[in-house]
């Protein structure tokens, strides 16, 4: 079991940076999330880190001991591959004890270990079936089984469920937390579900362009978004951004907005310029009583809650009410925010501003 | 079902193509089924008017099978006095075949040498250029090599002539280094025509087999060189055998640089069939027994690997 230490990791192919100077770090047997859309070098960093990909410069320490420009089999992580790479040539027993084999392990331990691992994830009477006529669940399982054997320091896992249905997803996120949690390897997750990182992850990195934007537990995203773009990819609908030009003092606790005056948490840096006002649906509620207003566009019922969209002087805003209360398109309703919810941003640079309620994750 | 189906054909769909399919098949049999049973006709069966095609029996179109063809192919023989032949009685099958024209049987003929030439050359070459061109295919297929595309078009275009059409340099340059006639000589000459076909062929092969395979067997602990020899290679068994079978193909028929490259030590089975001449007129029987020897190891070899040229590996591991 060990730590990662990912230092002023950089990969370049050709003219293309893939990954820009990343730097965070995995504790030990941690479930660690690399979080991002598509493109953003989640997936480079991932490899990376298993050797899949040598890093153009930064280091990767596993433990202590820089790694990043041994080969794969040098350095003692298990991949599991979103295609899965189940060896089609071979049953799933052999598939399963091929890692050992490459060791030199005797025979007899290869078996027991096989049948341990097969215990573990339920796949006792697969194991002489050819992985072709598999079940989505059941392959990746036995991709799994394939990486568990050795007994890795730390595992990789590049979006292990995004090859299997919808209804299944949920069954396999629960039952890979489960197996984490078991064994209390490392665990490195590459995904660009949001909700998958959220539900599944103990820390989350979040990466666009090549990026880290952020990098914290999963409440500290949601609630405290280091920059717009983390602000807008996490939650859904995603965080309301109400742009305006105006002005912050150092230690303001309200702000004049639109013609308005709102509460926000306590400032740590003035400001001057276009910000915008970042509130989530769920903090903002529509009462006639409130001065700041707006146009209701249209209503979407999910049960026991509705999310309905609002035209205000700053732009569209989502809020997220309970379905009893009435809302109808073209009613004018006034809109307030829970104040120890809200985060300015720098409109210009997308950047959090540091208040008190984000001081503490905020770096640099 | 009687209803329509987009899927499945009607059975009148099926009764044409089956008809259309077994007439095709018989009309490209025919050539071969006339040279297997010339094989075992006497010289004059063969060349008789109407022509005999039924085995057996005493009608105007049906020959007595004889091993005649088969050997006069295998032996050298002589012609000898009445004396000669009665002091010295038959002593095997074959030598009372050929007593019937007065011969006896004085040593084996080349077609053995040739033919074992023959095997030599066409599987040494297939061997070469498979195992060359898979090399070559794996490394244009998984590696970043300067000017890739220019290589392969270059190792493409060597096939846009003729390959004869260079027939007199090569014939010079044999001549030079001294491989002219030598079994070396052929064996590089076919891998060299072979492996761009190879090259190309596998590379489309290789490229059809995800990288996720070889990655995942480098995680597991095996170096690069494994990860292609236990997970590539099975993975492209079946690209390697139909290429096999083309280079083989080739390698196996080819007529004209053998002519003018091989005289004696090795000469291959193409150029000496022909020159099988008998006593007064074409040896028919003789050249046909060749011919049909000739086509077993080809056809051998490819119902050998038909296994793999049915894709019989399952390819669903990886899910696309």
């Amino acid at each position: 079991m060990a730590q990662i230490v990912i230092r002023n990791l950089k990969k370049e192919f050709g003219a293309f940076t893939a990954v820009r100077e990343s730097s965070f770090t995995i504790e030990d047997g941690e479930f660690f999330m690399l979080l991002g859309p598509s493109g953003c070098g989640k997936t480079t960093t991932l490899r990376m880190i298993a050797g899949l990909e040598l890093p153009t410069s930064g280091e990767i320490l596993l433990d202590g001991e820089e790694i990043s420009q041994l080969p794969p089999r040098e350095r003692d992580i298990a991949f599991v591959f979103q295609m899965f790479a189940l060896y089609p040539h071979m049953n799933v027993r052999k598939n399963i004890s091929y890692p050992l084999v490459s060791q030199g392990m005797p025979r007899a331990q290869v078996k027991a270990k096989v049948a341990e691992v097969a215990q573990i994830l339920g796949i006792e009477d697969i194991l002489d079936r050819p992985v072709g006529g598999l079940s989505g669940g059941d392959r990746q399982r036995v991709a799994l089984g394939r990486a568990i054997v050795r007994e890795p320091k730390a595992f990789m896992m590049d979006e292990p469920l995004g090859a299997l249905d919808a209804e299944f997803r949920e069954h396999m996120a629960d039952e890979l937390r489960a197996l984490h949690d078991r064994m209390g390897a490392t665990t490195v997750y590459v995904t660009h579900d949001q909700l998958e990182a959220m539900q599944m992850g103990d820390k989350i990195v979040v990466m666009n362009n090549a990026v880290v934007e952020q990098f914290g537990t999963p409440q500290e995203i949601y609630d405290k978004p280091a920059t717009m773009f983390v602000a807008s990819f996490i939650g859904s609908p995603s965080m309301n951004f109400v742009n305006f030009h105006g002005q912050l003092g150092p230690n303001a606790s309200e702000l004049d907005m639109l013609g308005g005056r709102f509460s926000v948490p306590q400032s740590r840096e003035p400001f001057e310029g276009d910000m915008a006002f970042g509130v989530r649906p769920e903090h903002v509620t529509l009462s006639d009583a409130a001065g700041f207003r707006g146009e209701v566009l249209a209503t979407e019922y999910l049960g026991t809650t509705q999310i309905v969209t609002l035209q205000t002087a700053g732009g569209e805003v989502k809020a997220r009410i309970p379905s009893s209360q009435p809302a109808k398109p073209g009613e004018s309703v006034g809109l307030s925010f829970d104040p120890k919810t809200v985060t300015l941003f720098d409109r210009q640079s997308g950047r959090a501003l540091k208040s008190e309620l984000n001081e503490s994750v905020l770096h640099g | 079902m009687s209803s329509f189906s987009v899927t499945e054909p009607s059975s009148r769909t099926k009764w044409f193509a089956g008809t259309l399919v077994v007439l095709y098949a018989v009309i490209t049999m025919i050539p071969l089924v006339w040279i297997a049973l010339t094989g075992f006709k006497s010289p004059a069966d063969a060349i008789s008017y109407p022509p005999k095609y039924l085995i057996g029996g005493d009608s105007d179109t049906s020959f007595t099978p004889t091993l005649e063809g088969y050997v006069n192919l295998f032996t050298t023989r002589t012609r000898q006095t009445p004396e000669f032949l009665d002091a010295n009685p038959p002593e095997t099958w074959a030598d009372e075949i050929v007593r019937q024209y007065d011969m006896v049987i004085v040593g084996p003929s080349k077609f053995g040498e040739r033919f074992l030439n023959s095997v030599i050359i066409g599987f040494g070459s297939t061997f070469l250029s498979v195992f060359l061109g898979t090399l070559a295919a794996y490394a244009f297929s998984r590696f970043k090599i300067p000017l890739a595309d220019d290589l392969l078009f270059f190792i493409l275009s060597t096939r846009m002539m003729p390959p004869i059409a260079v027939a007199i340099p090569i014939f010079l340059m044999y001549r030079q280094l001294g491989l002219s006639d030598t079994h070396l000589g052929m064996i590089l000459l076919y891998t060299g025509v072979n492996i761009s076909l190879a090259v190309w062929l596998l590379k489309s092969f290789i490229d059809g087999i995800p990288t996720e395979y070889e990655e995942a067997a480098l995680i597991d602990g095996y170096t690069r060189f494994q990860a292609f020899y236990k997970v590539v290679l099975p993975q492209a068994a079946t690209g390697i055998a139909s290429t096999a079978i083309f280079c083989l193909i080739f390698a196996w028929n080819e007529y004209a640089f053998a002519v003018l490259l091989t005289t004696a030590n090795a000469q291959t089975a193409p150029p000496f069939i022909p020159t099988i001449i008998g006593v007064g007129g074409l040896d028919w029987p003789a050249i046909a027994a060749g011919v049909t020897i000739f086509l077993l190891p080809v056809m051998i070899f490819t119902i050998l690997l038909r296994k793999h040229l049915l894709r019989g590996i399952t390819f669903g591991a990886v899910r696309k």
